[in-house]
């Protein structure tokens, strides 16, 4: 019998270890980034579309204040608190990073010390990002202003805040699958590069499966809002029967055609979406036309 | 035994009788402010609808809008936002507690709302570009506080 169990914990600890070694933190290789110049200009546009400041922010910042991106915003959730870290160039933040840290954690989710991310960091849409982009936003970011305030941990019980089973989340949710395919023109694939990659709308909007993972074929079908109270709109073409003009409006004054006028989180999606060029919000109207509906 | 159990049913009901009385508590001041949301929401609506060309430029009728708009600034709505009609506490609402917290610069943004209406009401019966200029501000003012203390949806 102890032998039957000897074998058992043995193999136990390769099954862990192998499965360790096959969800370990991904990086890209060092020539990824070769050739790809750094334009802040282009990347104040990832910035604004990525929604970088809306989260990174400290909460009541307004205009300007908005660029300090001190962190400390608290982001509800079904598996605790995630408390949303520093990233302004100072050492307190990412200041000793490379543009290839921020590939990384952008694409892969993995940490410049090779750890995972937590999901609340969306990098399940970034990873969709171009790497042109991630490269002009690092750009970008180097230009903002410092700020010293120290990053505080997650407020994520067991056993959520053990960043190792984040591997097998990965292993089981993250996709850089399009979510929209077939024969898209110019501007609902540029619009679809806007909502899928970077605006990340799906985060919100489409709803999740116990363990937090997307349930795809219900792609911006609207969920429960993760922070307790209320819902998040189905704006798939079944319930968003606004016309594109209508949604570019909302997208750039907040205004919804009978003038209610956006509130809680969507209120700083439009204050980002109106930083973008027009042609942007309209490529995100033609996109969110073309999406699947759910009812 | 049986008596014991019998009072506890008797508290369970008034008990939930008490709760269900306290949730429509608020429900006519709740109902109300809605009411006003949705009057700003068609006042404004009016005014963007020329401000986009949608409707014709009508200096009286702009006017007339601006004026109604500034008075809608000016009602004590004190009555309309008790302590304990925010989302955490019954239903029915998306005002946000943070609205009545300590601190809150809800007061700062109300002036926003009212000063952007007041230069509306100068601007709005000169003609159609004083009324585009204004118009921006005014739209802006709604989402100080949408932003900051409505719920999402």
């Amino acid at each position: 019998m102890r032998r039957w169990l000897v074998r058992l914990a043995i193999l136990g600890v390769i099954c862990v270890v192998a499965g360790l070694y096959l969800t370990r933190p991904r990086t890209f290789g060092a020539e990824a980034l070769a050739g790809l110049s750094a334009d802040p200009a282009r990347g104040e546009q990832v910035f604004w579309a990525g929604g970088c400041a809306s989260c990174h922010a400290d909460p009541k910042a307004e205009g300007d204040a908005q660029l300090l991106l001190t962190g400390g915003r608290r982001l509800e959730s079904p598996f605790g608190n995630f408390v949303v870290p520093n990233i302004s160039p100072s050492e307190q933040g990412i200041g000793g990073w490379t543009a290839l840290d921020l590939a990384n954690a952008m694409h892969y989710g993995t940490s410049p010390d090779g750890h995972h991310y937590f999901p609340a960091f969306p990098y399940g849409s970034y990873v969709k990002a171009t790497l042109q982009d991630i490269v002009d936003l690092k750009a970008l970011l180097d230009t903002l202003p410092a700020s010293e305030r120290a990053s505080e941990p997650h407020e994520v019980g067991f056993p959520f805040n053990i960043r190792a089973s984040l591997g097998g989340w990965k292993l089981l949710f993250y996709s850089d699958a399009l979510l929209v395919s077939g024969d898209l023109t110019a501007e609902e694939t540029r619009g679809r590069y806007l909502a899928e990659a970077l605006g990340h709308c799906g985060e919100c909007h489409t709803p999740r499966n116990p363990l937090g993972g997307w349930n795809r074929a219900k792609w911006l079908g609207g969920a429960p809002n993760p922070a307790g109270k209320g819902t998040i709109p189905n704006i798939t073409p079944a319930k968003l029967t606004w016309s594109t003009e209508e949604i570019v409006e909302y997208l750039t004054s907040g205004f919804t055609p009978e003038f209610d006028s956006a509130g809680g989180h969507m209120a700083y999606v439009v204050e980002n979406m109106s930083k973008l060029p027009e042609s942007d919000r309209a490529a995100i109207a033609a996109y969110l036309k073309k999406v699947p509906s759910v009812e | 035994m049986r008596l014991i159990h019998g009072f506890g049913v008797a508290v369970a009901i008034i008990a939930a009788a008490g709760a269900a009385f306290a949730a429509s508590e608020y429900e006519g001041a709740i109902k109300a402010r809605q009411g006003l949301m949705r009057l700003n929401a068609f006042t404004i609506g009016q005014m963007a609808a020329m401000a986009k060309g949608e409707t014709p430029y009508d200096a009286a009728a702009a006017q007339t809008l601006a004026d109604n708009m500034v008075m809608l600034t000016k009602l004590d709505t004190g009555a309309l936002w008790p302590a304990g009609s925010d989302n955490a506490a019954t239903e029915g609402t998306n005002a946000l507690p943070a609205a009545w917290a300590e601190g809150s610069d809800i007061g700062a943004k109300y002036m926003a709302w009212s000063d952007a209406s007041v230069a509306m009401q100068a601007a709005a019966g000169k003609d159609l570009a004083s009324l585009q200029g204004a118009m921006e501000a005014l739209g802006g003012s709604c989402g100080g506080c949408h932003k900051a203390f409505r719920a999402s949806q």
